[in-house]
């Protein structure tokens, strides 16, 4: 593994199975990283395609979250909005190894530098 | 990677050997692995090599994987030998048992043992397997703590279930669970902590999951999930586990499962490349072309494995890289099955899900039967089987050949058998074909037959067959060859049934409130699991409405599922549009005090809250705090006496009041009064949705009592009582209840309507349509009528509450689900790359 592409944000035990705990960034933006019943893991920048709502506050089912401010359904691998709606948000890959929570520190960057 | 190459070639190697034509193979490792590549080595070219293996173990080759067995009392060690004494003379192998290997010399060739034996080779093999996991806790050393790996870990398990007493389990994995099977019926009394929500999280899905926990639990063991150890206690002698919650569990025996590490320590020292586990080519070949590794301590392609079918694989190419035509290991997809006698649990593959991942879920309530296959592009990327297995290997076998099962989509998940018999791929002619004795509902015992004349007598919907001949009217689990009956029989003229709960689902929210008491139905997974739910884990709108389901069902028993609550009710605050929150304390009745009003006005001072309005419903809402900072402000209004007032709940809001009798020149009795105590009487308690009372003094009505969903209206000779009102969306008066003499039977009329509406109405139905439905004649049939019916209803109210009337938000600010305030983490960029640049 190359930590330097890997950057260790927390421990998967944080994240609640089906829920979802997002990262600050220096600029104000946050990362939501979702955990899904099936134990996988996804990141998303939070906010809704729709009018910005927190998607970390959702409720999580199968592979994706229903934003809290106007239920939009968004896909939490492709970060699209499903059904009727339309609109993508930025993800982020995200991985866990040893029991930590591993995001990509390119995307990040990238994430950061466009924001 | 490819060490291949790298170094000496087939001409060097000659020199050390000392037997003409024969080389010299040292084995370090005496273990599944080891053995077997010998096996195959024997196989391909049995006068190669002179052969030397070395295990740590004092005993001949074993079958590792049936210590479970030996465990439980199934098996004994001789019946799970592999490899005898006189396999190790027959083919001229030394066998140096119970002497560890404590060095390598990659300059000399030459290994040496812990008794000081060193033995030169040719070729080395490193099978050296795993080292169990240790959880760095205080007490891990004392007596009476072992892993579950060897021979000498089973006899130390004897012994201890000899005695008896109790046995704690640390892991609620296969491993884990296999142990605490064989020690439960070796009479021990068993404790299982696992730390993860689920069992065998990494093969199981939650819904199966939870099967495994329901079963293992009726048969004595004791599981607890999120159970971090916190240290292992006792004075010279393990005596318990002490978890990070504060419990404490005795134990004369604990068994620590929790994971295994590659066993490395030998290659690193001799300064081999190791990651996770030795690193290996295609053909098992480590960083130093005369030195091979195989089995557990290897990594290849960045993956370790924990299973024996991937050595098998490893083994083969070992040999033919070795002494034949090289082939190569290109990796290997696993499945796990757990070897517990009398539950069939089985795995392969990604069951998580993912990227344009698609689920078939069947599950049998009466069979207690969930199985789960994951389909991407048309092929099986994941099975998950509880209770039925027998397809397994089936599900296995089209999973690694990556078979395109798009033709048979519609059956697979009903078995080989089924999906591949008779060619009947289309179910409909499936169900076409069955003949009119088969039977369609196993709960009713009702025949196609049957089925097809209620629909011949006019049963033109699903709720009409439900409602004649009781087909798919118990557990649901016939609905669609139901539906499938209806539509040969009928094609489009089919009435489309009532509304189900959701999509995930047949039901409708009466057929789950009805079976969740009926059934006796006590967490989400199992009424998904006893319902046929179509999904593993349902969807933002069913799994609300079961946690109040259940919530209301088993009040005091049920544990809330945060992550099934609407975020409003998971942070106890309504989330604004720029995902700040509002925060509204509870004015018991509009009434305030200088002490609150200065606590409020200190707040928003404090957090410079943006903004402070009064509420239609008579209080002060505070706009604009930040999530991390809301326990904070909750600590405040608490020092001041104030509690939450559920603005953000589907629970009682607000008990509007006007001044009354008090005050006003017309007031005929104490409205204000009697709106306090209703309010205190009734906040806290989670309903359907949201539910406001009001009481007005006198007919002039100043409180609006007449739109709320229950509305008193105080008059000269007592209390009118109205009910299923509603100011918004769709405006509706109330209807007259009855009318009350004294203020406790306007209490108590509360409380049973309260209840009523709890225990009826369906999940997001205010009382207003609640009551259009069911009728007002009904309500007060049940609450006017029925003076006992009415009583018992209050009784139940009341106890509900003496569960519910804890502040949440004084639990929170005293720290309860901490993380739900806090962020994860932060990324400061600048931070890390001068992090970056100092190393
Ligand atoms: C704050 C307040 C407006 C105000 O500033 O006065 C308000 C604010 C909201 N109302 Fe209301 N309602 C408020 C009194 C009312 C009233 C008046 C009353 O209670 O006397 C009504 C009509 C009476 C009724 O409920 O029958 C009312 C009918 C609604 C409705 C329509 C309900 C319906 O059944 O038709 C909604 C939408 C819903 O619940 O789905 C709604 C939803 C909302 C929500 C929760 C919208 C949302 O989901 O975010 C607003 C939350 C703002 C916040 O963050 O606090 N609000 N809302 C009032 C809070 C009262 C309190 O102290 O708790
Ligand atoms: C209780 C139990 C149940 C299991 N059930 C299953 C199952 O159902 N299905 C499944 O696929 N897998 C199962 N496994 C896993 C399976 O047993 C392993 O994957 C397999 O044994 C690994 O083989 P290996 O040769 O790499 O390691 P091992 O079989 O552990 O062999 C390694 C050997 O090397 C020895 N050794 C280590 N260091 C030295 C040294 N320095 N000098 C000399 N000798 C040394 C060890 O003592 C050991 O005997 C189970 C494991 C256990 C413990
Ligand atoms: S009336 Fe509409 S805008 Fe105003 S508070 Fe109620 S829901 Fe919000
Ligand atoms: S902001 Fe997410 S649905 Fe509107």
């Amino acid at each position: 593994m190359m930590t330097g592409d890997w950057i260790d944000v927390g421990a998967l035990v944080e994240i609640p199975l089906r829920g979802a705990r997002t990262i600050k960034a220096a600029n104000g933006e946050e990362i939501a990283i979702f955990r899904t019943a099936g134990n996988r893991l996804y990141a998303l920048v939070n906010r809704c395609p729709h009018k910005q709502g927190h998607l970390s506050q959702g409720i999580v089912h199968g592979e994706a979250v229903t934003c809290p401010l106007h239920n939009w359904r968004i896909s939490l691998s492709t970060g699209e909005a499903l059904g009727e709606d339309e609109g993508c948000v930025p993800t982020i890959p995200v991985r866990a190894d040893a029991g930590r929570v591993l995001v990509s520190r390119v995307a990040m960057l990238a994430m950061l530098a466009a924001a | 990677m490819d060490f291949q190459g790298t170094g000496i070639g087939a001409e060097d190697r000659d020199d050390a050997s000392d037997t003409v034509g024969t080389q010299r193979l040292v084995v370090i490792g005496n273990g599944m692995a080891g053995c077997r590549a010998v096996e195959e080595i024997l196989a391909r070219d049995p006068g190669r090599f002179r052969i030397t293996i070395f295990g740590a173990e004092p005993h001949v080759n074993y079958n590792r994987i049936m210590l479970s067995p030996v465990l439980a009392g199934e098996k004994s060690f001789d019946e799970i030998v592999i490899n005898d004494a006189a396999w190790y003379a027959d083919n001229g192998i030394d066998l140096v048992a119970g002497d560890p290997v404590v060095a390598i010399d990659r300059a000399a060739r030459t290994v040496t043992a812990n008794s000081g034996r060193t033995v030169g080779y040719d070729r080395l093999l490193i099978a050296t397997g795993s080292d169990p996991f240790i959880i760095p806790v205080p007490g891990k050393d004392l007596p009476g703590v072992i892993s579950f790996r060897d021979m000498k870990d089973v006899d130390a398990m004897l012994a201890a279930a000899d005695r008896g007493g109790d046995a704690v389990v640390i892991g609620g994995g296969l491993l884990g669970l296999e142990a605490a099977h064989g020690l439960s019926l070796r009479g021990m009394k068993v404790t299982v902590l696992h730390l993860m929500p689920t069992l065998m999280e990494r093969q199981l899905d939650e819904a199966a999951g939870w099967l495994l926990k329901t079963e293992l639990e009726r048969r004595g063991q004791t599981i607890l999930t999120g159970a971090d150890t916190a240290a292992i206690v006792g004075e010279g002698q393990v005596e318990g586990v002490a978890l990070k919650d504060g419990r404490t569990i005795p134990a004369s025996l604990v068994v620590m499962a929790v994971g295994i590490r590659p066993s490395t320590a030998l290659a690193r020292e001799a300064g081999l490349a190791v990651g996770r586990g030795i690193q290996v080519d295609d053909h098992m070949v480590t960083s130093d072309p005369a030195i091979l590794a195989v089995g557990e301590c290897v990594e290849h392609d960045g993956q370790v494995y924990g299973l024996v079918a991937p050595l098998w694989e490893m083994c083969r190419a070992l040999a033919d890289g070795l002494v034949a035509e090289p082939s190569g290991y290109r990796g290997s997809v696993t499945s796990t099955k757990l070897k517990v006698s009398g539950i069939d649990v089985f795995s392969a593959g990604d069951f998580s899900g993912g990227d344009g991942a698609e689920d078939i879920v069947l599950r049998d309530a009466a069979r207690g039967v969930y199985k789960r296959l994951v389909l991407r592009e048309d092929k099986v990327v994941g099975a998950v089987l509880y209770g039925d297995t027998a397809d397994g290997s089936w599900y296995f076998d089209l999973l690694r050949k990556g078979d395109d099962v798009s033709s048979i989509r519609d059956l697979i998940i009903f078995g080989q058998a089924f999906a591949q018999g008779g060619g009947q791929a289309d179910p409909k002619a499936a169900v076409a074909a069955l003949s009119d004795d088969a039977e369609i509902c196993g709960c009713n015992g009702v025949s196609k037959g049957k089925v097809v004349a209620a629909i011949q007598a006019g049963a033109c919907s699903l709720d009409a067959v439900r409602a004649t001949c009781k087909a798919s009217a118990s557990c649901g689990s016939c609905t669609g060859l139901v539906e499938t009956i209806l539509a040969l029989a009928l094609g489009d003229e089919v009435e489309s049934g009532p509304k189900t709960i959701c999509p995930c689902s047949s039901f409708t929210h009466g057929d789950v409130r009805r079976e969740i008491v009926a059934q006796e139905l006590r967490s989400i997974p199992e009424v998904m699991q006893k319902l046929h739910w179509t999904t593993p884990d349902g969807c933002s709108s069913c799994r609300p409405a079961l946690n109040y389901y259940l919530l209301c069902a088993w009040p005091g028993d049920y544990v809330d599922d945060q992550q099934s609550r609407f975020v409003n009710e998971r942070l106890h605050a309504n989330i604004q549009k720029d995902g700040t929150y509002s925060v509204v304390p509870r004015m018991w009745g509009g009434l305030t005090n200088p002490r609150e009003l200065r606590a409020i006005a200190d707040v928003v001072e404090k957090y410079d809250a943006p903004m402070v309005k009064v509420t239609g419903g008579q209080r002060l809402d505070i706009f604009g705090i930040r999530k991390e900072d809301l326990p904070a402000v909750w600590a405040d209004l608490n020092a001041a006496g104030m509690v939450s007032g559920h603005a953000y709940g589907k629970a009682l809001r607000t008990v509007k009041t006007c001044v009354g009798s008090e005050w006003c020149r017309f007031g005929t009795q104490d409205s204000t009064g009697l709106g306090v105590k209703a309010e205190k009487m009734s906040w806290g308690s989670w309903m359907p949705h949201k539910f406001k009372i009001a009481v007005s003094g006198c007919p002039r009505n100043c409180a609006e009592a007449t739109i709320k969903d229950f509305g008193v209206i105080c008059v000269d000779s007592g209390y009118e009582l109205h009910v299923g009102g509603n100011g918004g969306i769709k405006l509706r008066g109330t209807d007259l209840l009855c009318k009350v003499a004294t203020e406790q039977q306007a209490l108590d009329h509360i409380a049973a309507f309260i209840q009523l509406y709890r225990e009826e109405a369906w999940y997001l139905e205010r009382t207003a349509p609640w009551i259009e439905r069911v009728g007002i004649d009904h309500v007060r049939r049940r609450i006017v009528e029925d003076v006992v019916g009415r009583e018992a209803l209050t009784a139940r109210f009341l106890f509900s509450q003496s569960f519910s009337q804890d502040d949440p938000w004084a639990a929170r600010a005293a720290g309860k689900h901490r993380e739900q305030h806090a962020h994860l983490g932060e990324f400061r960029p600048l931070e890390i790359l001068a992090a970056e640049g100092a190393r």
